[in-house]
């Protein structure tokens, strides 16, 4: 089959969109931590660009996408870009080169498993996070990714629905990170100290890099440049911009409209328009956006406040509850008059695409946290997940990177 | 000689720097300071919920003037940033022992 010029470019400009997310994502996370960990807590993303980009190429695309092996895992057969070539792949993505393919879903992998790293900043070892993360993209990503996206993978032939990744990322690294915030527990101080952001501008940045980078998550997903592109595209800015607004309404109410809680909300959006961006018609992104910003706002009141859970940079509440209400929703929205590739949802007479969408969200979800409590543990009891206390009172920046992030007296 | 060392609000001190030159009080060194007193700090919003910031940011203005101006010094202070609210601040005055001006080397009265 011959490649379309239109199709890759677009596909590779989305590749490049979408490795933006990861520094966008960094400075995000970075500027939400104290002062002592700002540099722990970038690297800690950026890092997955050498680390994850190094793994997707030798081994990672092979067991995410290569020869099914019973529904659960891709075979060996593209391991180190073997077989991988200037060629369109015959299953994926069959108008561009089979390396685009390859490189648009690497970025996926490195996101997906700097998004966990919220969670447990200021206070992981960064060796065993490096450790860590190796274990869960190998055990947990490839599989999950296999079985939505994969040719022959199961959630795949069940007929589950996740465009660009609710499930896929949203999910797995909100659900993971939730269990891994129960494996290490609270930062010395929390909730009692104030551990306020130290720099909202940044956060800021960081969610307009974020926002920016999503077209190409969502609509690269159409793997074509057509009409399905511009549909997701447009649906995804819809459901940022309904979800900024409804964090800043009801941040408002509770007192007053802040920063933090509008880019927040545009975050939550984009997380939540994930797996509908081209299956739902782009007025259906208002509805989605704006209840996950509720869905969110309230998941955050009760784990942080409510129960004390020291989910530090909220992973769980924004991708975790973002990605089931998304994966959901896309069972109650998607329309095949969109996507004929797609299905009905439950507004459209068919109630089964809600059952199988929730049947995708309760295996993911469950697989995620199980094994992330499994390969948590492990890591735990050889090498030890958590600095010690004189290393996290001084910080992570100094203790495991030996900087600072910013200069001392001018000179 | 006497330090007038004044704790204030932020946003006093554009008034209280404005009144001490119109006294002639031209030199001073002025640093952005973290600190509480009987304010007890102030509620900020995260994400959701609020949090408290118990030390707060204030504006430290030091000076350095002939014992007989200290009190032209504190009223020229205490009337431009004075709200009457709690965290209008303090002002303390410091005994000097020497001042030495670096580019003459002049000492004490003449080099303030």
């Amino acid at each position: 089959m011959s490649t379309n010029s239109g199709d890759t470019a677009w596909l590779l400009m989305s590749s490049a969109l979408v490795m933006l997310m990861t520094p966008g994502l960094a400075l995000f996370y970075g500027g939400m931590v104290r002062r002592k960990n700002i540099l722990s807590t970038i690297m800690m993303s950026f890092v997955c660009l050498g680390l994850v980009g190094l793994l997707w190429v030798l081994y990672g695309y092979s067991l995410a996408f290569g020869a099914d092996k019973g529904g659960f895992i891709g075979g060996l057969n593209y391991i180190g870009l073997n077989n991988v070539g200037q060629a369109p792949s015959s299953v994926y993505a069959t108008t561009v080169p089979h390396l685009a393919f390859m490189v648009f879903q690497a970025m996926f992998a490195v996101i997906t498993v700097a998004l966990f790293t919220g969670a447990i900043v200021e206070r992981i070892k960064f060796s065993a996070l490096l450790v860590f993360a190796t274990l869960w993209l190998t055990i947990i990503y490839l599989p999950v990714a296999h079985w939505v996206w994969g040719s022959g993978g199961w959630l795949a032939k069940l007929g589950v629905l996740d465009f660009a990744g609710g499930t896929v990322v949203h999910i797995n690294a909100g659900v993971s990170a939730l269990a891994l915030v129960l494996l290490l527990g609270k930062r010395r101080g929390f909730p009692q100290d104030s551990m306020d952001a130290n720099n909202i501008p940044m956060v800021t940045l960081g969610a307009g890099i974020l926002w920016f980078g999503w077209f190409g998550f969502n609509a690269g997903s159409a793997l074509t440049s057509g009409g399905l592109a511009s549909s997701a595209f447009v649906s995804t800015n819809i459901a940022a911009a309904a979800a900024a607004f409804t964090w800043m309404i009801i941040s408002w109410i509770h007192k007053r409209p802040t920063v933090l809680g509008t880019v927040t909300g545009a975050v939550v959006g984009l997380v939540a328009i994930t797996p509908a961006a081209g299956f739902v018609t782009p007025m259906a992104g208002i509805a989605i956006g704006a209840i996950a910003s509720v869905i969110s706002y309230y998941g955050m009141v009760l784990l942080k406040i409510k129960r004390g859970m020291d989910d530090s940079l909220d992973v769980f509440a924004c991708h975790g509850l973002g990605g089931i209400w998304g994966a959901l929703a896309t069972g109650i929205f998607a329309t095949v008059a969109v996507n004929p590739a797609g299905a009905n949802g439950l507004l459209y007479g068919n109630a089964m695409q809600f059952v199988k969408q929730l049947v995708g969200v309760v295996s993911v979800a469950g697989f995620a946290f199980v094994g992330t409590m499994l390969l948590g543990k492990l890591v735990d009891v050889t090498i030890g997940l958590r600095v010690t206390q004189s290393e996290e009172t001084v910080g992570l920046d100094l203790s495991q990177h030996g900087e600072r992030a910013y200069g001392g007296m001018l000179r | 000689m006497k330090k007038v060392e004044a704790i204030i609000r932020e946003e006093k001190l554009n008034a209280v720097k404005k009144a001490l030159e119109e006294k002639s009080y031209f030199g001073m060194t002025v640093s952005e300071v973290s600190g509480r007193g009987r304010q007890k700090g102030i509620p900020l919003q995260w994400r959701v919920g609020e949090y408290r910031v118990d030390l707060l940011p204030k504006i430290k203005i030091e000076l350095v003037v002939l014992d007989e101006d200290v009190p032209v010094a504190i009223d020229a202070i205490v009337s431009n940033s004075r709200t009457g609210e709690t965290g209008d601040g303090k002002i303390f005055i410091i005994p000097v022992e020497t001042v030495v001006r670096v580019r003459t080397g002049d000492r004490n009265e003449s080099a303030i």
